[in-house]
């Protein structure tokens, strides 16, 4: 059965080895972060912790670098010889970029983690075996590992309640990550697939995108021509696959849009747009 | 210059003496030997506990973390993995070339290539989040059409290394067919009956002599290909991946150096203690020591070529992650581990090009062991400062292992140690066979005297029946 399975499917392999990043696509869903708008509030992660049930793991394991916090603000200080209030903060939301040539997917041992139809990075739990190459292979570091189990310490009762039915508690020795609230995404698939429609624009909002005060982070389908986040992409010239080397050289400023470690080739699902200074 | 040449053995040498002293050793070592195999056995003591823990509470114990997902676990199993290459190297590539000063060493060596494997193999499976689930990465018919992924790294690792250990461990076992038979035709009890199902009916006939030449070679070539393909794999685990440090083509030789290094120096340090705990000077001689030194100083010098060449085409290549990266090890906070281990691996060496400092026990056990040192702190460097300094700047992180994952790193020397010992002491750790044939050839050679004459005249002086056949 398994061998039928490989030999049917074979050119499907073949085809995914030879052209990396090859995937028929249903959705390509995509991001597009306005940094201008950011304030760095971190109420994006705090929705995130609630939506995915996130483990709060505690200060001392939070300083050796055990957090699980999907969805960080990055925070760099613009002028670091400068005091506290001078030097300026930037402020970077980072989660998993959803990678049309993932880093992470070649070296997983036991194909735990894969490239969904819908352009997702998806990381199967119960696959996973812990290795962590992936996460030593993603140049943005936004893959967290349960180095304990939080199971039963996170959610001390009546905590418990308060976890989202909808996704699982991970347990201890497996590699999770951001998922574009795929939960969400599933949902309102389902819905569509009901009624017999297609997946209309804003329809799916992951928890960051509905959490954020200042509506920093659009969210949606690069596929359908009409989304917001296309028209963005379109707008800001970021096009998927293409190394907008030429950028820096372009002195328009309303070219604001990069995806982050473009030179790497990783083809991220996630622009950026710059933050815009008073002083440039 | 008036040195005479000495010679790698007497070859005067009788033939039942050599059948008695390696079987001596078998019976009544120094008690130096008792005293290192508790320390061994301690160690691994020391290490099941942290396993232990590590095993109920997490990987968490070991102090890894978000950008330090592997640390000195998989610089061990590199490590490891790397000394069992010199086994290989002393009896397969030196058989080839028919360099026979090998003889009296190889068996103890090729011995240290099957038990670093095992060594190595271990730590692949308690760096692992779910160990239970390790059959998930073998290639094993599901119904549910499940495969491992074949594009990993990882994958490629566990056939690479199954298959050099299954290989290695039968041409231990192999090679040591004929001198089984010796043991089996002079020992009584539990012995006996060991060496008589594993000498599989040796009688040393001219048939079974053909055979066995035939398939040890067959077997010579086989392993070299391989142990050179094992390392070259382990070093994809880190040239397969865009790390700034890791992804770098000249790996794969590089490993194989370093590999081959390590192990020459690891069989120093075990040429020294096997001397000395079964009385052995009259095979690990001197000569042989120092041809070992020799060989072990080339390859130092190999690996220190590759070295320079990996920091040139960093320097030049100009790749901003791998250029910092670069100035970081040299002056960042794991500068101490990066200079002493050039010290060790590139410096130290040279103290094996002089002939009194090779000569010296004392002096080469010291530097074999800080060689091998500079060679863990190598594995280290290349495993661990690359996830310390990787392209995202807000996960850069200086970290250091926890007791518990020294412990089991520590332990991993002591289970390495008591498997060895536990060999040493019940196989003949030298070649019975390959020292007679050496001795013989040597002799014959030299042209003193008849050849028939000097078979006859051992002949009657063996203790056994004869039926060791060499």
């Amino acid at each position: 059965m398994s061998l039928n399975n490989i030999l049917n499917h074979w050119s499907d392999y073949r085809k995914g080895a030879e052209e990396g990043g090859h995937h028929e696509y249903e959705h390509r869903w995509a991001m597009a972060i306005n940094l201008d708008l950011c304030t760095g509030c971190n109420a994006c992660s705090t929705a995130c912790y609630a939506e995915n049930n996130l483990a709060v793991v505690g200060k001392e394991r939070f300083e050796k670098g055990q957090a699980m916090h999907w969805m960080r603000i990055e925070r760099y200080w613009d002028q670091q010889e400068l005091e506290h209030p001078e030097q300026g903060a930037s402020f970077l939301p980072m989660m998993c970029q959803q990678c049309g040539a993932a880093t992470c997917e070649p070296v997983c041992p036991v194909a735990a983690t894969y490239h969904t139809p819908d352009g997702l990075n998806a990381q199967v739990y119960n696959r996973c075996i812990g290795s962590r190459y992936c996460s030593n292979n993603c140049p943005f570091r936004v893959r967290y590992f349960n180095f304990y189990s939080y199971y039963e310490s996170a959610w001390p009762e009546p905590m418990e309640q308060q976890l989202n039915p909808d996704i699982s508690v991970r347990d201890k020795g497996v590699m999770e990550k951001c998922t574009f609230c795929m939960q969400r995404i599933r949902s309102v698939k389902d819905t569509a697939f009901m009624e017999d429609r297609k997946v209309k624009d804003g329809e799916v909002v992951p928890a960051c995108a509905q959490s954020c005060p200042t509506s920093a982070i659009v969210f949606g389908d690069t596929m359908d021509e009409d989304s917001m986040v296309n028209k963005l992409w379109k707008k800001h010239q970021v096009e998927r696959g293409v190394y907008q080397k030429t950028k820096l050289a372009k002195k328009d400023a309303d070219l604001r849009g990069y995806r982050i470690f473009e030179e790497l080739n990783v083809d991220p699902s996630v622009m950026y747009l710059e933050r815009v200074r008073e002083d440039i | 210059m008036t040195m005479v040449t000495e010679k790698d053995i007497n070859e005067q040498i009788a033939w039942a003496k050599i059948n008695t002293d390696v079987l001596k050793s078998m019976e009544n070592p120094r008690p130096a030997y008792w005293v290192t195999l508790a320390v061994c056995i301690a160690m691994v003591a020391c290490a099941v506990v942290a396993e232990y823990i590590q095993y109920t509470v997490g990987m968490g114990t070991a102090n890894l973390n978000n950008p330090h997902m592997w640390d000195m676990y998989i610089a061990a199993f590199v490590f490891w993995i790397g000394m069992s290459h010199s086994g290989t190297l002393l009896s397969a590539i030196l058989h080839l070339i028919h360099a026979d000063w090998r003889k009296p060493i190889y068996r103890f060596a090729e011995a240290m290539t099957t038990f670093s494997l095992m060594t190595a193999g271990i730590f692949p499976m308690i760096h692992l989040g779910r160990v239970w689930n390790l059959y998930w990465v073998l290639p094993y018919v599901s119904d549910r059409g499940i495969w491992p992924n074949f594009r990993s790294p990882l994958v490629w690792d566990a056939f690479a290394i199954t298959t050099y250990l299954t290989a290695s461990m039968l041409f231990l076992f192999v090679g040591m067919i004929p001198d089984l038979a010796i043991c089996r035709d002079n020992t009584t009890g539990w012995r006996k009956k060991l060496y008589t199902i594993l000498s599989l009916g040796w009688v040393g006939s001219d048939k079974q002599w053909r055979n066995f030449r035939k398939i040890y070679l067959l077997m010579a070539c086989f392993l070299i290909p391989l142990a050179v393909s094992v390392h070259s794999i382990v070093s994809a685990d880190f040239a397969m991946s865009i790390m700034p440090g890791w992804h770098i083509t000249t790996f794969p030789p590089y490993f194989v150096a370093g590999a081959l290094y390590s192990g020459c120096a690891a069989i120093i340090t075990l040429f020294i203690l096997l001397r000395y705990f079964f009385r052995f000077e009259d095979y690990m001689t001197l000569p042989i020591m120092e041809k070992t030194a020799k060989l072990t100083f080339a390859i130092a010098m190999v690996w220190t070529y590759l070295n320079l060449i990996e920091f040139a085409s960093v320097w030049y290549g100009h790749d901003i992650y791998n250029k910092e990266l670069l100035i970081a090890k040299a002056t960042g906070a794991y500068a101490w581990i990066f200079w002493t281990m050039l010290f060790c691996g590139s410096v130290l060496p040279f103290a094996l090009a002089f002939r009194k400092l090779r000569r010296h026990m004392p002096t080469m056990f010291v530097v074999s062991l800080f060689l091998n040192l500079g060679m863990f702190f190598e594995r280290w460097m290349i495993v661990a400062p690359t996830l310390s300094m990787s392209q995202e700047p807000h996960q850069w992180d200086i970290m250091y292992g926890s007791i518990v994952e020294w412990a089991i790193v520590f332990g991993s020397f002591g289970w390495f140690g008591m498997l060895f010992l536990i060999f040493v002491k019940v196989f003949p750790s030298v070649s019975m066979y390959e020292v007679k044939e050496m001795v013989f050839h040597r002799k014959r050679s030299l042209g003193e005297e008849d050849l028939v004459r000097m078979t006859d005249h051992a002949k009657p002086a063996t203790q056994t029946t004869g039926r060791e056949g060499t």
